[in-house]
């Protein structure tokens, strides 16, 4: 049988400076947490974020590690101003592209099905071509002539993705209700890396759950990594939903710079375990 | 009959506004188009697709803001779904706008420059391709010159002067059909589409429409009244909004 699995470390130690990475996930929901602490503790830098934009983009800009984002929106849901990343934004201190949601999943696609680009209507009009001349536009060679929007593909070094259950292989399932696009980000990838909740048996994948929750397959994965708790404090259902009240003391840390190197000291520059241990919840 | 408050007139506003859209996909983004949403499924529409916000399609109009653990689920809509709907054009989606124009032009993005925005919001989101792709309206809980404004800042829906630079085929599903506001219903039904006085709310002023809005609305000659909600009306607001959650939305 294939064993990928590896620790945090031994994964993150093969990043590199200026890389792009993608992050899986939506918002406040199911994001790859273990990782990006990891991220964060292996001190890479000039990164590149690619993400329907949470937490990690706050994190790895206070961290001083995000050089440029690329996002449809950053939010953590629950609280829908993620307040890092509007500091970075108004202080003018990381690079963006701001895309229209479907056309970031369209790039994700162009990459993983290896196209420059795919057309499409939307950001036609939009402040989207209007202030990101990066972004182009494609004549239809056909008689209508459309002018579209050629959404360049979002090529990735490497992407995480964080889920449910995984077996040690590298397939990798998703519990919850919604798979977002974290097998794109992983076919949009050179290289994918897949947490999970809890690593079992093949043959123990289907035990409970349907034959369509195994979203990742493991021809996409270089590794996995066994991270319970992995996706806190974003939700992570059916294993546990945000904790919103440590949301909102990392939100609040936005306001006052000692807020956020107590923050740091305390859950970042700190193994993933004692993360874990100072985050454990009494229920 | 049961006296009405604003926010009523809002959220029944809201539940016109989703009669007679089709069997489609309806995307109320703010707790007052949510409950209208839920209105018009229950009295008038229930033909009408409606999702918990989130990834499940609910066969029933039930309560806004409420866990509902025994309704019934009649559909699965993750996001990559919600993108072939969308494109599909089979939606009316109701956002939000910081900012609006005479064209609808809306902006949830930033404000100020967008390079370095003076205060960031959430980016264009969906905006761009909700547009473009099917019909929007819009849902503003407090009108005022800071909204309703002579250029938006950054567009992320676009509006009907920038549709109507764009190739024929580009713009066909693209309509802004209505802003509702807690002053009153506008639409763009003019003959450069610009925006027009609809209806205003009972106990609103023409004169405080005008004062609120910072650029130069279209009055219709006649100028209606935005009608009041039914005692039915009032009474399913009550049960699909237990908490109230609309209501806190529109000050009174």
């Amino acid at each position: 049988m294939i064993d990928k699995q590896k620790t945090l470390e031994e994964v993150v130690s093969t990043l590199k400076d200026g890389m792009t990475i993608g992050i899986g996930g939506w918002g406040s929901r199911r994001k790859p947490m273990a990782f990006v602490r990891a991220i964060v503790r292996s001190g890479v830098k000039d990164l590149t974020v690619v993400s329907y934009g949470g937490p990690e983009v706050g994190i790895l800009y206070r961290t001083g590690q995000l050089k440029k984002a690329i996002y449809g929106f950053v939010s953590l849901d629950s609280i829908p101003l993620e307040p890092h990343f509007r500091m970075a934004r108004q202080k003018k201190e990381i690079e963006f592209l701001e895309l229209d949601e479907g056309m970031f999943q369209l790039g994700l696609r162009a990459a993983a099905w290896n196209l420059p680009f795919l057309p499409t209507r939307a950001g036609l009009g939009s402040a989207v071509l209007e202030h990101q001349p990066e972004i182009k536009t494609v004549r239809s060679p056909y008689q209508d002539g459309e002018e579209l929007v050629a959404m360049p593909a979002l090529r990735l070094d490497a992407a995480f993705v964080h889920v449910n259950r995984a077996d040690k292989a590298g397939n990798g399932q998703v519990l919850g209700p919604d798979p977002y696009f974290d097998d794109l980000f992983c076919m949009a990838a050179d290289r994918a890396f897949v947490s999970a909740e809890e690593i079992v048996p093949t043959e123990d994948l289907l035990k409970d759950a349907p034959l369509q929750s195994i979203l990742i397959d493991r021809m996409m994965v270089e590794a996995v990594v066994e991270a319970k708790g992995g996706a806190h404090f974003t939700e992570c259902p059916p294993n546990y939903g945000r904790d919103e009240a440590f949301q909102k003391q990392y939100a609040a840390t936005a306001k006052d710079p000692a807020a956020w190197d107590a923050f740091r000291a305390r859950y970042l520059d700190v193994s993933e375990e004692e993360y874990q241990k100072a985050v454990s919840r009494n229920d | 009959m049961t006296e009405a408050k604003l926010s009523d007139i809002c959220v029944v506003a809201m539940a016109d506004l989703f009669r007679d859209n089709g069997e489609i996909m309806v995307s109320p983004m703010a707790p007052t188009p949510a409950v209208g949403a839920r209105i018009a499924k229950k009295l008038y529409a229930p033909e009408l697709v409606l999702t918990d916000g989130f990834n499940k399609i609910l066969a029933d109009a039930t309560p806004y803001g409420v866990a509902n653990p025994d309704q019934v689920i009649e559909g699965w809509i993750p996001f990559r779904k919600v993108f072939d709907v969308l494109w599909w054009g089979k939606r009316h989606v109701v956002m939000g706008a910081t900012q609006i124009d005479r064209y609808g032009n809306q902006n949830i993005s930033c404000i100020g420059d967008f390079e370095q925005p003076k205060v960031q919001l959430l980016g264009v989101r969906g905006a761009p391709g909700n547009t473009i792709y099917h019909t929007t309206s819009y849902w503003v809980p407090r009108h005022s010159k800071n909204v309703f404004v002579e250029a938006v800042d950054v567009v992320s829906g676009i509006g009907y002067d920038r549709a109507a630079k764009l190739h024929p085929r580009s713009r066909e599903r693209h309509e802004i059909r209505q802003v509702i506001s807690n002053l009153g219903v506008f639409d763009f039904q003019t003959p450069d589409n610009r925006m027009r006085i609809r209806s205003i709310h009972p106990g609103v002023s023409l004169d405080q429409v005008r004062d609120e809005t910072g650029f130069e609305l279209v009055v219709p000659e006649n100028l209606a009244t935005t009608r009041l909600p039914t005692d039915e009306e009032i009474a399913l607001i009550a049960e699909l909004d237990p908490k109230g959650i609309a209501a806190k939305e529109v000050a009174s």
